[in-house]
């Protein structure tokens, strides 16, 4: 057992891990953050990924020890606050407004990797978008309204005006 | 029964923003796998690396000696415990042969994947490491991987305790297919396979189960489509009274049928929390969902379509084997059978004739993956009318007008014995020709044809239609399915005037609490923030029949319409009472009741509410309550329709698929919602597309799962997939009062005959005339190269 110290959506953290406990099982069965899924088990989906020090990462793919020192964003951080739509994070308000999302179990890691690819590139075509989130699956929308969502929250970070339709 | 013109409409046909999103984009969700039980103990399942083998012995005593084991078990120490082997819900046949299921296997194993041995441990990484620790003993069987082979005289058998391969033969004629074929102008023969498909809906199963604590009830949460429909059966399989089991089907993370299923792992967790006395969790990895949950598709086609002088059709005759993988899940049989009522489509004809056999071979079962039956059954007709098209030397949209059903002639009773009640072919086509500048398209592809240009041009159609709702009891019965096709709502007044529905769907991403707050909102006058929907628990809503086959609007919003006019009338005997004037004369509109001739004597349904709650003063002739219940049983399928367009560009020197413009135009009848209908769409869309383009289960010649894990069953990501160009006409439909047709699967029906036709076009003039299933660079490619080593087109 190993102890790690792993900030998560600003909070400080400290407990003793299996050296081969993996990051998002740290997250969810250890600290009971169940917000980050798990879809797969060889890093193609996407589910699991969140911010660690500021860079989207898979966190299937890391072991909570290598998280030690660090900071982790989930997107259950992301909101200032959560149980009220005024205060979503506006990739959160755009899936909503786009319908972005169906099940919503996609949803997390692609808000997340979105967040990153705005970062980057805080105004993507619809080009960039799709290859941006092109480790993040989702099985119910089809995307197109995905790319929607992500291009109306960048707009409304880049301080744009934006016109919500519905 | 005939929808209504002009409803009086706030809330239903407008979009909503879902009331569903807040929990599930902030990350406050409920899936199986995040719900923790005090001393909740793992389950990890041992599993055969062989798709078909004598199991001489299971040893569980190592691993049992493991950190953190409770328990584990062998199919043999289980074996008491089953009151029934895993159930199949649709005989379709009275001879139909269904072998044993049980959820641990004793002494065969049947598929890559069928499970030997279960262990209990404290956490799931030791449950994990355990089962390396269970020695088990195979020796093993010849597998039946092909069909075709498997049907031979002298094959091996798939189950060493049966007599055949066969499940069953089943048949349907309609008219006189003999004399519609010798009588024929022109004939087309055709063979198309439909590849195998894993539907990987991005939340794994999992099942949690509690024995009982406060109550004298299981507790089981299952990441499943049908809630009540797992109720029943888990009581029957496992021998624990209905009444002791309560089914919650919380946040569900997408199903497209594949929970839509009685699993091996829910009835052991069952059977172990009862043995036990623990709550149990388990959670399946992606890579052993691709071998444990059940599969789609995996048919050969056999078509022909005989033709009159003038191109109407004559008859068609279809014949298929359909994989039933090793065991018949809850309604494997059932779903390539739908297709006899399908393989006609849209088109008039004066014979059917449809054949299927079902067949056992030693890979996982197939059972219902979105449009079951439907998409397999369109894809074909859809593929060989534009091969007839071809061979006839006409547009492939002549023909298909020529043979369609005219907008004049609904309601049409079809060959197949099922009356379309409404549609207009005509109209969604010509919307969806000209979203697509078809003509303007069919010259850009002339231009480079004449040109030799690399990347050649195709542009594929399909038209469909499909039965959804699923489904009027009386057809199910006449079909031997096991249960009936109604649908259940409740709605509760409470005393302040809000409103709670009760609905017997499951939703699992289709916005059902969005929609049907919006039917209860204008049917009751009341705000759409004031409508709960509740759902997905048995304890909750304690009839349904759950979510599948496009039928939660059409049957489960049809109920709750029902319910909600059940509340007005009571209502109106209420508003009666207290305004004192004659029922006759009380007039309802947006939630407020009147007085016909004095618009000062009024209440709202509000007011009603809490006098009904109070009961302080009421008619004498009925009960204190305005809560209604409705349970309705469809009258027919509704049958949504449309018109798909595909133009992709096909790389003639590697062999690559870009699909360059989609258009569907569907034609779903009245819409609730139209947001949520885009989004359903879409998804449908990319699904199909999937199929044609990307996705296939592959089996080697030992049964081996060569696409085991999301590595190498390839799921389109984002960038694989184009922007889509989606619009509607709409003709209600007529067997429910809201209009309504279905849409969870017209996108993913539609979607791969369009994609595939459109490929084939491309490369007619280099005499492809088919191309295998998904159209990837290489079969692609080996299609080119086969028509050229075959002298190009005649
Ligand atoms: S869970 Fe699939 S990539 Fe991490
Ligand atoms: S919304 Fe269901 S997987 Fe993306």
């Amino acid at each position: 057992m190993t102890r790690v110290q792993i900030t998560v959506d600003g909070e400080q953290t400290e407990q003793e891990v299996e050296a081969r406990l993996l990051l998002v099982h740290y997250l969810r069965d250890v600290l009971g953050k169940t917000g980050t899924n798990v879809g797969c088990d060889t890093s193609n989906c996407g589910a699991c990924t969140v911010h660690l020090d500021g860079r989207s990462v898979k966190s299937c793919t890391v072991l909570a020890v290598q998280a030690d020192g660090s900071e982790v964003a989930t997107v259950e951080g992301l909101a200032e606050r959560p149980d009220d739509e005024s205060g979503w994070h506006p990739l959160q308000k755009a899936f909503h407004t786009e319908h972005g999302l169906q099940c919503g179990y996609c949803t997390p890691g692609m808000i997340m990797a979105a967040a990153d690819l705005l970062s980057e590139n805080p105004d993507p075509d619809e080009h960039e978008v799709r290859h941006g989130l092109e480790g993040n699956l989702c099985r119910c929308t089809g995307y197109v309204n995905i790319v929607k969502a992500v291009q109306t929250a960048a707009a409304e970070m880049r301080g744009d005006k934006v016109e919500v339709d519905a | 029964m005939t929808a209504l013109d002009n409803p009086p409409t706030k809330n239903v046909g407008v979009t909503r923003l879902r009331k569903e999103d807040a929990h599930l984009v902030t990350g406050r969700t409920n899936y199986t796998d995040s719900i923790q039980v005090t001393g909740l103990l793992h389950l990890a399942f041992v599993r055969s690396p062989m798709a078909h083998a004598k199991v001489a012995r299971v040893d569980v005593s190592a691993a049992l000696e493991q950190p953190g084991v409770v328990a584990a078990f062998t199919g043999a120490d289980l074996a008491d415990n089953w009151a029934a082997g895993l159930p199949c819900a649709w005989p379709v046949t009275e001879d139909m042969a269904s072998p044993t299921h049980l959820p641990i296997a004793t002494d065969e194993v049947r598929y890559v994947g069928d499970a030997v041995a279960v262990v209990v441990a404290r956490t799931k990484y030791q449950a994990a490491d355990a089962i390396e620790f269970v020695e088990v003993d195979y020796e093993p069987l010849p597998a039946v991987v092909d069909m075709e082979a498997a049907l031979a005289e002298g094959s091996p058998l798939a189950d060493t305790t049966s007599a055949s391969n066969k499940s069953f033969t089943w048949q349907k004629i309609d008219g006189e297919i003999d004399d519609a074929f010798a009588g024929a102008a022109h004939v087309t023969t055709r063979r198309f396979l439909q590849q195998r498909l894993i539907p990987t809906a991005i939340e794994p199963r999992s099942v949690v189960c509690a024995p009982p604590r406060e109550h004298n009830e299981y507790t089981l949460w299952s990441a499943t489509q049908v809630p009540h429909i797992l109720r029943l059966m888990l009581a029957l399989t496992c021998g624990v009274p209905e009444h002791e089991l309560r089914v919650i089907a919380p946040d569900v993370g997408g199903g497209f049928g594949s929970k839509l299923n009685v699993y091996a792992e829910e009835a052991v967790a069952l059977v172990l929390a009862r043995k036990l006395g623990k709550p149990v969790k388990w959670t399946e990895t992606r890579s052993e969902g691709n071998q444990a949950t059940i599969h789609g598709r995996d048919q050969i086609q056999d078509l022909s379509i005989a033709f009159n002088e003038d191109h109407t059709i004559r008859g068609l005759k279809v014949e298929l084997h359909a994989d039933m993988g090793a065991y018949l899940q809850l309604v494997t049989p059932g779903v390539p059978i739908l297709g006899a009522f399908m393989f006609n489509a849209i088109y008039k004809m004066d014979a059917l004739s449809f054949t299927c056999h079902g067949v056992f071979t030693n890979k996982t079962p197939t059972d219902a993956y979105r449009g079951a039956g439907r998409p397999e059954a369109t894809y074909a007709i859809e593929r060989l009318m534009d091969e007839a098209a071809h061979e006839l030397g006409v547009e492939p949209f002549e023909l298909r007008e020529k043979n369609w059903i005219k907008h004049e002639e609904f309601p049409y009773m079809t060959i197949a014995g099922i009356e379309y009640d409404s549609g207009n072919y005509e109209a969604a086509t010509a919307k969806a020709k000209e979203l697509f500048d078809y003509d303007g398209l069919r010259a850009e592809q002339q231009r480079r044809r004449d040109a030799g240009d690399s990347v050649q041009l195709g542009l594929g159609i399909s038209t469909f239609t499909e039965m959804c709702g699923l489904a009027p009891s009386r057809v199910l019965g006449s079909l031997s399915y096991g249960a009936g096709g109604w649908e259940h709502a409740s709605v509760r007044m409470l005393p302040s005037g809000k409103v709670e529905v009760v609905t017997g769907t499951s939703p699992h991403g289709q916005g059902h609490v969005t929609s049907w707050s919006q039917i209860a909102a204008d049917a009751l006058g009341v705000a759409y923030e004031d409508v709960e929907v509740r759902h997905g628990d048995t304890s909750v809503a304690h009839k349904g029949m759950d979510t599948y086959g496009s039928r939660s609007l059409v049957v489960g919003g049809y109920a709750v319409q029902v319910a909600c006019d059940k509340v007005i009338a009571k209502a109106r005997k209420v508003a009666a009472h207290l305004l004192e004037a004659s029922e006759d004369d009380i007039e309802f509109d947006s939630g407020t009741f009147s007085v016909k001739g004095s618009p000062d004597a009024r209440t709202t349904i509000q007011d009603i509410s809490l006098a009904v709650f109070a009961a302080h003063d009421y008619p004498e002739d009925m009960e204190p309550s305005l809560d209604s219940d409705a349970t309705v049983d469809p009258e027919n399928f509704s049958y949504p329709h449309g018109t798909h367009l595909c133009a992709v560009e096909v790389d003639t020197e590697t062999g690559h698929v870009e699909i360059l413009r989609y258009v569907a135009v569907d034609d779903i009848g009245k819409v609730i919602n139209p947001q949520i209908v885009e989004g359903q769409v879409h998804g449908g869309l990319a699904q199909g597309i999937a199929q044609a383009l990307y996705e296939e289960a592959i089996y080697d010649e030992d049964g081996q799962l060569k696409t085991g894990s999301l590595l190498d069953y390839y799921v389109p990501g984002a960038p694989d997939l184009p922007h889509f160009i989606t619009d509607r006409t709409e003709t209600p439909a007529t067997s429910n009062p809201l209009g309504v047709k279905g849409v969870g699967e017209a996108g993913t029906i539609a979607s791969t005959p369009a994609v595939i036709n459109a490929v084939v076009d491309a490369l007619r003039p280099m005499g492809v005339n088919d191309i295998r299933m998904p159209a990837s660079p290489q079969n692609v490619w080996n299609a080119m190269q086969a028509a050229k080593a075959n002298g190009g087109d005649a």
